[in-house]
């Protein structure tokens, strides 16, 4: 679901604008929290693209952010770092491939199947981060950042003003992915999305190649959550395995729902919302689990349309959105898929 | 290749897939019958092998580790079930999943209560602890011979119970026919709870058999879930006899590959997976 109406936009460019201003009031620690919530909201834009617009329930989405990082970290020489504008594309170019080999295997399978398969797959690219020495093992890595630098030029940063260009970067980036992503669920092809996600038999025999759409989307998907990885291993210089765990997959999934399934704004505001609860989590206990779970409980429980279905006004569009909500396929199709 | 060598790795081979087979067997009639997905069903292994750990720690024998995990699996997944499940079914496969999530949280946040988070060893019962001399060189251990035995009479019972029995028709014709099953003026409520309750009671067995061979630890669990995953990928959702081929295969690829080839280990399993899916999408013993 993308801004429909003029009041949405502007108040999506006063959200853009307040993320813009908010390092000036703020101190170091929490900019940069904000900048790791803006690489959630990246992650998170990407899978609302599969679980919210396609349907596609993918508990393994974390591999693709996770190679993303550390596709940072392979092709990154000890001594110094490499330019921005080929860490990266390198990333999200690696993290897109891996998504379209997952997902030519994982799309031969519905529902469930493709769930468990999803997450099996993302297990054993944790399994080869954690095994073997490819990427640090089972500790991780320090890596050096990548530089902003175009051919000979360089951008030159003090220790001080380096974590605000990265706060910038990743707000543009961010904005860049949103936009992008709006205008694809626009055309057609964002159009197919939503009819697969409805009702896919529907859409077979409209003639739609819907396994041919579903990959894409799944490719699209891993190359933005590469270039959310990228931003994660820049922003800490660091990788390690649980970048790559079904804990951080699940993690993200959560953002969607506590956001709102289906809409971009939810992805966002759910991966802030997160973002915010868990370092507020933090601050009151060291059980930062057992808080975390209990939050689940609790949205699943009490907010079916997550934090962006509180905030709409409640008239003409609700049974719309009630319907659009449930799952994508109908009961006549089967549940055991 | 030395032949007491191998013969040892088939044999932890085969009693991995058993054991793997008793987790998955539960994740697929739950799944078959519900129709939904249970991520917790690894903490019920995880509570199995804290119960064993919690029993014998408090001086009671080993014996009864197993007795009391079936107990315990029986009243916890009829309670989950009641409480909790039951209203899940008719909801999104990512309510769900998130759920059950949420549910691996706080069980593991209540082991590290209630346990903390160190590794603790298990005992072996005492009548157990001795090793099978099986050639003059070569002997085996007697608790894994009994893991093993235990775990074939289980499964015995299970297709027993599923294939001869009129509860176990039912749970068939639930899986296949839910509609039909509610027309017949079945109580579909009372099948889902035994069915929760016995797949639920499966895994913490598991765990109870299985802590005195691989100690308790936090997370156990996630690495049986996920392994669980791939049995029943590869033998099909819903079918019984299908993760019992699939458990014992990967049991058996995943202790040689471990063995033999330490540098490709976990990625094996992946890979039988993968060439799966390929050949046939729904399972070697899928229905579709």
């Amino acid at each position: 679901m993308t801004p429909r109406s003029l009041t949405e936009w502007v108040l999506l460019g006063l959200g853009a604008l307040l993320l813009a201003l908010l390092p000036l009031g703020l101190s170091e620690f929490y900019s940069g929290l904000v900048t790791s919530a803006m690489i959630a909201a990246m992650l998170a834009l990407s899978l609302q693209l599969l679980v919210g617009c396609t349907g596609l329930v993918s508990l393994g989405h974390a591999a693709f952010y996770g190679l993303g990082a550390y596709t940072v970290y392979a092709m990154t020489p000890a001594e110094h770092g490499l330019s921005l504008l080929m860490t990266l594309p390198a990333a999200a170019l690696v993290a897109g491939l891996a998504a379209l080999l997952v997902g030519a295997l994982s799309l031969r399978t519905k529902g469930f199947f493709f769930l468990m398969v999803t997450l099996a797959f993302g297990q054993m690219v944790f399994f080869i981060f954690h095994n073997t020495k490819l990427g640090g093992g089972a500790d991780g890595a320090y890596l050096m950042r990548p530089t902003l630098s175009v051919f000979d030029w360089q951008l030159t940063l003090t220790r001080r003003q380096r974590p605000l260009a990265i706060y910038y970067l990743t707000l543009v980036l961010l904005v860049a992915m949103y936009l992008a992503l709006c205008g694809l669920l626009r055309t057609l092809f964002g159009r197919v999305l939503d009819g697969i996600r409805i009702n896919e038999p529907r859409m077979l025999a409209l003639g739609f190649n819907t396994y041919r759409y579903k990959l894409a989307a799944f490719a699209i998907a891993g190359v933005l959550a590469g270039v959310a990885g990228h931003m994660y291993a820049m922003k800490d210089a660091f990788v390690n395995p649980a970048l790559v765990g079904w804990h951080r997959s699940a993690e993200a999934l959560l953002m969607l729902l506590l956001g709102g399934l289906g809409s971009l704004n939810g992805a966002v505001i759910g991966a802030l919302a997160y973002t915010a609860i868990g370092e507020a989590a933090q601050l009151l206990t060291e059980r930062k689990l057992l808080v975390e779970g209990l939050v689940i409980l609790l949205v699943v429980l009490s907010l079916p349309n997550g934090l962006s279905g509180l905030t709409m006004p409640a008239w003409p569009t609700r049974a719309l959105r009630r319907h659009r909500s449930k799952p994508a396929e109908a009961p006549e199709v089967g549940r055991h898929g | 290749m030395d032949v007491p060598g191998l013969l040892a790795q088939l044999l932890n081979g085969l009693q991995y897939g058993l054991l793997l087979f008793l987790i998955a067997s539960g994740l697929t009639l739950i799944f078959g019958v519900m129709g939904v997905i249970n991520l917790a069903h690894g903490s019920m292994f995880m509570i199995g092998a804290y119960l064993a750990y919690a029993v014998t720690a408090h001086g009671g024998s080993p014996w009864l580790a197993v007795p009391a995990a079936a107990a315990a699996g029986l009243l916890l997944g009829a309670g989950l079930e009641t409480g909790l499940f039951r209203h899940f079914y008719a909801r999104q496969h990512l309510d769900q999943v998130l759920l059950t999530f949420a549910l691996i949280l706080l069980f593991e946040e209540a082991r590290s209560l209630l346990v903390g988070n160190d590794f603790h060893a298990v005992p072996v019962p005492a009548l157990l602890d001795f090793s099978v001399p099986i050639t003059a060189h070569f002997s085996y251990s007697a608790y894994r011979f009994a893991v093993i035995g235990s775990c074939l009479v289980l499964a015995a019972a299970l297709f027993f119970w599923i294939e001869r029995t009129r509860m176990g028709a039912i749970i068939r014709a639930a899986a296949e026919q839910p509609e039909m099953v509610d027309v017949l003026g079945i109580d579909a409520r009372r099948v889902h709870v035994t069915v929760f309750a016995v797949g639920t009671a499966l895994a913490l067995v598991a765990g109870a058999l299985a802590a005195p061979l691989y100690s308790v630890y936090p997370n156990m669990g996630d690495g049986f879930l996920i392994i669980s995953f791939v049995v029943v990928v590869i033998g099909g959702l819903g079918s019984v006899a299908g993760a019992f081929w699939s458990a014992l295969m990967l049991g058996l690829v995943d202790t040689l590959g471990t063995a033999y080839a330490p540098r490709l280990a976990g990625l094996v399993v992946y890979v039988l997976m993968a060439a799966a899916l390929l050949w046939r999408p729904s399972g070697l013993f899928g229905r579709r």
